[in-house]
């Protein structure tokens, strides 16, 4: 993979320094970079970053929820905190986290020297930062930023919003850019630079499920572009694709977004089954139970992922026959998802454990992310969703498949590759500090959402009847909680990333199997010069 | 209870307390709501005990299979069998789910054949309710105090969920309910009716219940509206037959009435005082929202009144703009909602609060000679 660029520089240095010699010092490294460490480190951090803003952003709305009546923001700032949290999370943290993790991974995993495509992959990043300068910067103009919830529906995002929406719309629209140009690469990368003998059935479960992942992105981003491009020419060159006034219809906005949000769901999901996939087995130092079955059920549940959209909708008015469909298929997602849950038990199952940080992590994923699972599957009988539906009760189903589920996986992630990255052990306190204070409050934090939501509190609202309000006070506090044991792993990744530790070895974990755990920790700069044969 | 938290005050907080903690969804007080809840029960049980077998398997293994017991890792990784297995047994369990799921939705669904017709239209941020067999249609606003919300008075036990008039039913009576918007998308929900049903702008949805006890249910709008989406309660009055029928009639002769009087009041003037004590009352209780009490908007959201041309020099326009609303933005029609004396009242009160010293006053006659054309 040396290029005909490196050949002109060769002749003036050391050849032992390879590598080194054409990184660009200081902030020109950064930006310049084509390298898919240097990507994905700089997508790992931008995500953690946004982690925090978001994050930040939640407690502005746990402050505000934290007793009843209106004591910090007025009701349109808290609109759009829980409008730009939403958005920040899913296209700033969780899907940057994911694409950051498959930069570093996938071409290690492999038997890559790089991503296939290193200048895509570098813009593929830095338009980012500008796509949420552009969003961030709108919560500082006259009106406000959008405030119209993450789902953004019409017409309270065209008709009723303000000017700031043509931000928003310019902000999706980069993400999404950003997002297609990512998923090519994980396409190319996987489909080309395999090593000699990485046939598709021996490929690790991360590398598949972020394949099927970036084939949902290139299949649906673009929907999600042409849903903000509608809404945009709604608002401001008087088109009425969902103004009823002008033939639309507003309900045909959801099944528009719907249809790109539900496949968003599993991309922030399915590349979470793979980290879960790699760290089960290496901890019970026993193959993974089931690895085709693994591979057929991610791709079941990314087919069926198109067809079950409208379980989002169900109080908009649907035929009941429709509603019958959509009940139908998405109570199928249940069996898939449940042949994975059960091959990881069944990992376990007589092997020989121990539970080092991303393991506790891995396992709180298994057990809260079966919680987020099973009310998912409550929220899919219709009946009953006409109580559930847009409630907290909703709310805490996506927060445990989106938080104790893809941010728990992508922590797990972190803590499983990081020693390999860094060459050096991270400090276990502080992690085993950071996985139990996240563990119990996050729980603090989500679980009573289940009861207010039965008893009946709507979502996205700034005040409440006085009868949740004990429950919301648990629920901040946790909130809190919850944000303040971040800050450990912030203080962890710095530690990290001065490269301070004890050094360790190629394999790292005595379990771990794979071609990243057959090169140097830390990983050299282009991980395999010459591709390994895999028998 | 609810005669307990009016007689005895002592007790409202006992009462209070208890219903703190609610942790289920409510049983309601319709056969449908009944229905959900067994179904909820149902689904909650099963995916308890689902989740139990998982993780006991799972503790167990955590537990026994620990190296440091000294555990052997087994070698077997694949089983066809097995993986059939719990393929094949989930699938048999969601018929179990799906089918009374399927027999209680095609009930739910059947709104045919109604003893009572409401029309009931979202708007930012109230509701409209119009029976459609009799004259009678009113909006229904949120009667919370803004000082309850902003905690410079007490906040009472319906704080919320009380409005300046309610929804009034018949028990024991089909009552349809057609739901629909005159802005964004909104939702109609009142828990103890065991659903919820949005309102679309343009579009008509029905939903349908049949209250088996007289009594007060409360609810909200469950969809997100915009600021005061979370200030858009929905009251219902459940009445006995009988006492439904007399309330009826009363309604419709009472909007008879008003309408003969307000026809009356086209003839009679208001003082400036008279119309600007009024004209605040009416501004507060439906232009705040947006324009604030002082009459600033929100800048980038809703404009300003103070100040703006349109209340100091344009008095056509300003009534144009009350009676019809402007296309486009959140600014709604007030030709149905409030009469003639009331929009009167109101732009007087817009044209001289907060320094906007037009000294004009708006008679009822000069808003029926706008609504004519002239």
């Amino acid at each position: 993979m040396t290029t005909a660029t490196d050949s002109t520089h060769i002749d003036d240095h050391h050849d032992d320094d390879h590598h080194e010699h054409h990184i660009p010092p200081g902030i020109k490294r950064w930006l310049y970079t084509t390298n898919h460490k240097d990507i994905g480190t700089l997508y790992l951090w931008f995500a953690f970053i946004m982690f925090l803003t978001g994050g930040a952003m939640a407690m502005v709305i746990r402050a505000e929820l934290f007793q009843p009546g209106l004591q910090i923001v007025d009701p349109n700032f808290f609109n759009q905190m829980t409008t730009v949290h939403g958005l920040i999370m899913v296209f700033g943290a969780v899907m940057p986290a994911f694409t950051g993790l498959a930069n570093w991974l996938v071409p290690m995993m492999i038997g890559a020297p790089d991503m296939a495509l290193p200048r895509m992959n570098n813009w593929s990043f830095w338009i980012l930062p500008f796509a949420f300068a552009i969003l961030l910067a709108s919560l500082f103009m006259e009106g406000g930023g959008p405030a119209f919830g993450w789902t953004f529906y019409a017409p309270l995002s065209t008709t009723y919003s303000n000017d700031g929406t043509a931000l928003f719309v310019f902000a999706v629209h980069i993400m999404g850019a950003s997002s297609i140009m990512g998923a090519i690469n994980v396409i190319v990368t996987i489909f080309n630079m395999r090593a000699p003998g990485m046939t598709w059935m021996k490929m690790p479960l991360f590398v598949w499920t972020w394949l099927i992942t970036a084939f949902l992105l290139i299949a649906v981003m673009p929907v999600l572009a042409g849903a903000v491009t509608m809404v945009l020419t709604d608002k401001f060159f008087g088109t009425s694709f969902f103004d009823a006034a002008g033939g639309g219809d507003p309900v045909m906005f959801q099944h528009i977004f719907w249809f790109f949000g539900h496949p968003e769901v599993y991309i922030m999901i399915l590349p979470a089954f793979g980290i879960i996939s790699a760290i089960v087995p290496t901890f019970a130092r026993k193959r993974l139970f089931g690895y085709a079955s693994m591979v057929y059920a991610t791709a079941s549940i990314a087919l069926l992922s198109f067809i079950v959209w409208a379980h989002h909708m169900f109080t908009t008015g649907m035929p009941v026959a429709a509603e019958l469909f959509f009940m139908f298929a998405t109570m199928l997602i249940s069996v898939p998802t449940g042949v994975k849950v059960f091959n990881w038990v069944a990992t376990m199952w007589r092997g020989s454990m121990t539970f080092e940080v991303p393991m506790l992590f891995a396992i709180a994923f298994i057990v809260l992310f079966t919680i987020g699972g099973l009310s998912g599957l409550m929220l899919a009988i219709v009946p009953v969703d006409f109580q559930y539906h847009d409630t907290y009760f909703v709310v805490a189903h996506f927060h445990y498949v989106l938080v104790t589920g893809a941010i728990f996986s992508i922590m797990a992630a972190v803590y499983y590759w990081l020693p390999k990255w860094t060459g050096k052990m991270f400090h276990i306190g502080l992690a085993k500090w950071h996985f139990w204070c996240s563990l119990v409050s996050v729980n603090v934090l989500f679980f009573p959402m289940h009861f207010v939501g039965l008893a009946g509190m709507p979502r996205r609202i700034p005040d409440y009847a006085l009868q949740f309000a004990d429950f919301n006070k648990w629920i901040s506090i946790g909130g809190f909680a919850f944000g303040l044991s971040q800050l450990i792993f912030l203080a962890l990744l710095i530690k990290a990333c001065k490269k301070q530790g004890e050094p360790v070895s190629d394999q790292v974990w005595e379990g771990a199997e794979g071609l990243e755990w057959e090169i140097p920790s830390p990983a050299p700069y282009h991980s395999f010069e010459t591709p390994p044969v895999v028998k | 209870m609810l005669t307990a938290l009016m007689t005895a005050p002592v007790f409202a907080e006992t009462s209070d307390k208890i219903e703190q903690f609610q942790l289920n969804m409510t049983r309601g007080v319709t056969d449908i709501s009944a229905g959900v809840y067994d179904m909820h029960m149902l689904m909650f049980i099963i995916c308890v005990v689902i989740g139990a077998g998982v993780f006991i398997a799972m503790f167990i293994s955590m537990y026994f299979h620990r190296k440091s017991r000294g555990a052997k890792p087994a070698n077997f990784h694949e089983s066809v069998k097995v993986e059939i297995a719990w393929t094949v047994i989930p699938f048999i369990i969601l018929i179990f789910m799906a089918v009374p799921a399927m027999n209680l939705l095609i009930d739910m669904e059947d709104a045919s054949e109604p003893d009572v017709s409401i029309l009931v239209t979202g708007s930012q941020w109230k509701w409209h309710y119009k029976y459609m067999d009799n004259d009678v249609e009113y909006y229904s606003k949120m009667a919370t105090q803004a000082e309850q919300i902003s905690g410079k008075l007490p906040k009472n036990n319906n704080y919320l969920l009380e409005v300046d008039r309610p929804l009034v039913i018949p028990t024991g009576q089909k009552v349809r309910f057609l739901i629909t918007s005159d802005d964004v998308i909104h939702s109609w929900w009142v828990p103890d009716f065991g659903f919820k049903q949005d309102a679309n702008p343009g579009f008509i949805n029905d939903a349908w219940t049949k209250v088996n006890e007289p009594g007060v249910y409360r609810g909200q709008c469950a969809e997100l509206c915009g600021k005061d989406h979370g200030f858009m309660p929905i009251v219902v009055v459940a009445k006995e037959p009988a006492e439904y029928d007399k309330w009826i009639s009363e309604q419709q002769a009472i909007q008879e009435q008003a309408k003969a009087e307000e026809q009356r009041l086209l003839a009679m003037n208001m003082t400036m005082d008279e119309a600007m004590s009024m004209g605040e009352k009416i501004y507060n209780a439906n232009c705040a929202a947006c324009h604030m009490p002082n009459g600033e908007g929100l800048p980038g959201v809703f404009p300003a009144l103070k100040g703006s041309q349109i209340a100091i020099a344009d008095q056509p326009k300003h009534i144009d703009i009350l009676l019809n609303g402007v296309t486009g933005t959140a600014m709604q029609a007030y030709a149905k909602q409030l009469t003639m004396s009331e929009i009167a009242a109101v732009v007087t009160y817009e044209r001289n609060a907060w320094g906007n010293d037009t000294g004009d006053l708006v008679q009822a006659k000069d808003i029926n000679s706008a609504i004519n054309g002239q």
